[in-house]
């Protein structure tokens, strides 16, 4: 006789009921593949609930862990602390009117996430962007996805102890604050990219600032390389947790830098080029381990990858405008609204109706965001709002794959593999 | 009291009052609920940049039993409102609440089913905070207001 | 239309094996979707998975096409990591009996997707193993992402916790 059910009456759970009932009963009925001892006459499993406010747990994230001694016999989780109905807001804004929202799903590399919206819409609606505002683009998101990286590094070494390194990271990201605040007035949630380009333009001043800024970044990496790659603390913490096979995660939909590090190298700035991304030399880390500590060196790797493209976007960029001159596709600079008719209508059209791609149309765009496969699935239905936006999230396939391969862990393991699968909540719950 | 007498109603209390809100203001230990892009925004408040133990608040305790102001940073879903309400009952009084950014505030953007439309729907807030998200310094504004607020409260007399 | 060589290959594949069931074949922008009929989905999803190496599950979009027959629209975003190729597959389902046969036996990323799919629109996954709802709480009585649920919500559908500390906790 499972104890789970007496647990349920024991401490009558307060609020939403069915909910936890549920919840527990699916933990008690789930199959593992580690032996499991059905008598159990001490009473030893014990059931864990790490809630939904917790110091290690990246966000409003709930597991649920049986545990027998320190060792996961089976885990639940629970997400959704953070949903808000990202998709059903969407239906009611035009595509321009939604571009906010897309800074705060993935809010630790917003910048990205902008500019696979705009892609996605672009693509739906046969919108032409220019090549400097490309290469803003390319700009934004590498930086967005150094500063998702230097936070991932940061909370992921805090988490396994060292707890000064979070310090450190969060001095490179005040530098990295500093530029985008330049660049696009916002320290984080930016909203920089437009359908048809980019908001403003770069000033010489902020490439100035990125070029400063990767020059020292790199030496910055080589700091930290010297205290993380030979720490016999770090690798014991990390070495040998959590290891996933190649079929493994292909079977559970597991994405980005915890894929590479099985050894599959889909990267889809390579197997779907978007952007400039076809014009720049750069290289796919892949590992074959598959465990935390290959996932580590995935994403250090990727950061010095990074800012080998920023400095290739740097001295590629070319001069020119920022954003498509087409009225029925894109917002007119503000010199127009401000000092011409015809520019004023056409901006009061495009707040009003926005860009109506054709009736009937349906695309799928994706980028390679810092935690994954970041896509956008658009249906449209010929007006200013999409009739359907899906966004396929890396972190909700990503805490899926934690589902499976905590089975078996220790439970002060929970904690470092959260920290190397990554997932951001606000992007996992949409 | 003879010293009561001579020096007025409260000269006592209230100078006792001083001292303890002086010790109150200058130790506010957060508990921050950082929810969601609020939350990385205070994780900057307590970083190098602007650095909020200068004020005191040294330590972000994760856990409420040793803290007396709750943050709370980023939108508040249903689901998760009785978590934090829970977590709001098991902090020891005297207790203040800064419902940090827009969201916590009012819904903010977030104008939809899933979202509690502002967090003073069930916590007692102390300071709101604008800005999706506020900047650190407007963070470090709402708490040199709570020290304001706690430097006014009478302590001793009323069991407040 | 003119579809890249590898997918002419395939579509006349798939026409050869499951003439009937192969409704519409469309192509838009570099994506190609092939909309097939509910009753051989799982059919031609193993096919492709076996046969085409169609090994990845990227996503699976649920829609709500607000028509009378038919309503309820279910995607699947499939990768080929061998001939590097990007394909959907699309079905749809009554509004009446919204069941779909699950892809949990071909690809088991499909579990957390098919959930959000009963969550959002109230498809049923046939030999689902676990179909709970993923992003709101089970006491929560409606599916927020058809037509015809209101964006505020329906007051009272989500209680609010109280505001009077219970003295059981």
């Amino acid at each position: 006789m499972h104890p789970t059910t007496k647990i349920v009456e024991k401490g009558q759970p307060l609020f939403f009921k069915e909910h936890q009932e549920r919840l527990y009963k699916s933990l008690e009925d789930k199959h593992t593949t580690i032996e499991v001892n059905d008598d159990d006459p001490l009473n030893t499993r014990m059931i864990l609930n790490m809630g939904p406010q917790h110091p290690a747990t990246h966000g409003v994230l709930r597991v649920l862990l049986e545990l027998d001694g320190e060792v996961i016999m089976k885990n639940r989780l629970d997400v959704g602390y953070l949903h808000r109905g990202v998709e059903k807001i969407a239906e009611n804004k035009t595509y321009q009117e939604f571009m906010p929202y897309t800074d705060r799903m993935d809010y630790l590399s917003p910048y990205a996430s902008n500019v696979a919206f705009c892609l996605a819409v672009e693509k739906l609606a046969k919108i032409e962007v220019p090549d400097r505002a490309q290469y803003i683009r390319m700009l934004g998101c590498e930086l967005a996805r150094i500063s998702s990286h230097l936070l991932w590094l940061g909370a992921m070494v805090m988490d396994s102890g060292a707890i000064s390194m979070f310090i450190w990271t969060f001095r490179e990201r005040e530098k990295l604050y500093d530029i985008f605040d330049l660049l696009a007035g916002h320290r984080f949630t930016v909203s920089h990219s437009r359908i048809g380009g980019v908001a403003n333009d770069a000033s010489p001043e902020v490439l100035n600032k990125m070029k400063e800024f990767v020059q020292n970044l790199k030496s910055e990496i080589k700091g930290w390389y010297k205290l993380l790659n030979k720490n016999r603390i770090f690798f014991d913490r990390n070495r040998g947790i959590g290891p996933i096979t190649a079929e493994r995660a292909i079977e559970l939909g597991l994405t980005g830098a915890p894929l590479r590090a099985t050894g599959i190298a889909y990267d889809i700035r390579k197997f779907e080029p978007y952007l400039k991304y076809s014009d720049i030399d750069f290289e796919v880390p892949t590992r074959l381990e598959g465990d935390n500590l290959a996932r580590y060196y995935i994403r250090m790797e990727e950061m010095e990858q990074s800012i080998r493209i920023v400095e290739q976007c740097l001295e590629k960029m070319p001069k020119g405008s920022i954003r498509i001159d087409n009225a029925k596709k894109a917002y007119p600079s503000k010199d127009e609204v401000y000092f011409s008719m015809e520019g004023l209508i056409h901006d009061f059209m495009m707040t009003d109706t926005g860009v109506c791609p054709p009736a009937g149309a349906e695309c799928y765009h994706s980028i390679e965001a810092s935690k994954g496969e970041l896509g956008y699935y658009i249906q449209s239905d010929g007006t200013g709002h999409p009739w359907r936006l899906k966004i396929k999230s890396p972190s909700l396939g990503n805490l899926q794959v934690l589902e499976n391969i905590l089975d078996g862990q220790m439970i002060a393991d929970t904690v470092v593999l959260i920290g190397g699968l990554d997932p951001v909540m606000g992007d996992a719950d949409k | 009291m003879g010293l009561e007498a001579a020096l007025g109603d409260g000269y006592l209390t209230t100078k006792i009052d001083t001292l303890v809100n002086w010790g109150r203001s200058n130790a506010v230990w957060p508990m921050p609920m950082g929810l969601a892009c609020c939350g990385i925004e205070m994780m900057a408040f307590a970083g190098p940049k602007y650095d909020v133990s200068r004020f005191g608040s040294e330590v972000f305790r994760f856990s409420p039993r040793q803290s007396d102001l709750m943050i709370v940073a980023g939108w508040c879903t249903y689901k998760m409102a009785h978590a934090v309400r829970r977590i709001w009952d098991q902090m020891p009084d005297p207790k203040w609440c800064i419902a940090m950014g827009a969201c916590a505030s009012t819904g903010g953007m977030h104008r939809s089913y899933g979202v509690v439309q502002g967090v003073d729907n069930f916590l007692p807030v102390d300071a709101y905070v604008s800005g999706c998200p506020p900047r650190p310094d407007a963070v470090i504004h709402a708490l040199m207001n709570i020290q304001e607020k706690i430097k006014t409260q009478h302590t001793v007399l009323l069991d407040d | 239309m003119s579809l890249p060589e590898f997918f002419q290959n395939l579509t006349l594949d798939l026409k050869n094996k499951f003439a009937a069931s192969i409704l519409e074949i469309s192509d838009y922008q570099g994506d190609v979707l092939i909309t097939v009929s509910i009753n051989s989905i799982i059919d031609v999803l193993t096919f492709l998975k076996n046969e085409h190496r169609f090994i990845y599950l990227c996503d699976m979009v649920a829609a709500d096409r607000f028509t009378s027959k038919d309503r309820f629209e279910v995607i699947y975003n499939i990768i080929s990591l061998k001939a590097q190729k990007r394909l959907f597959i699309k079905t749809r389902c009554s509004e009446d009996n919204p069941t779909m046969p699950t892809a949990t036996s071909i690809w088991p990323s499909a579990n957390w997707h098919e959930r959000e799919a009963f969550d959002m629109f109230g498809i049923q996954f046939d030999g689902h193993p676990d179909l709970r709802r993923l992003f709101l709480p089970e006491d929560f009585d409606y599916y927020p992402l058809r037509k015809e649920f209101p964006l505020l919500g329906i007051p009272g559908s989500l209680p609010l916790p109280s505001t009077t500390p219970d003295s059981k906790a």
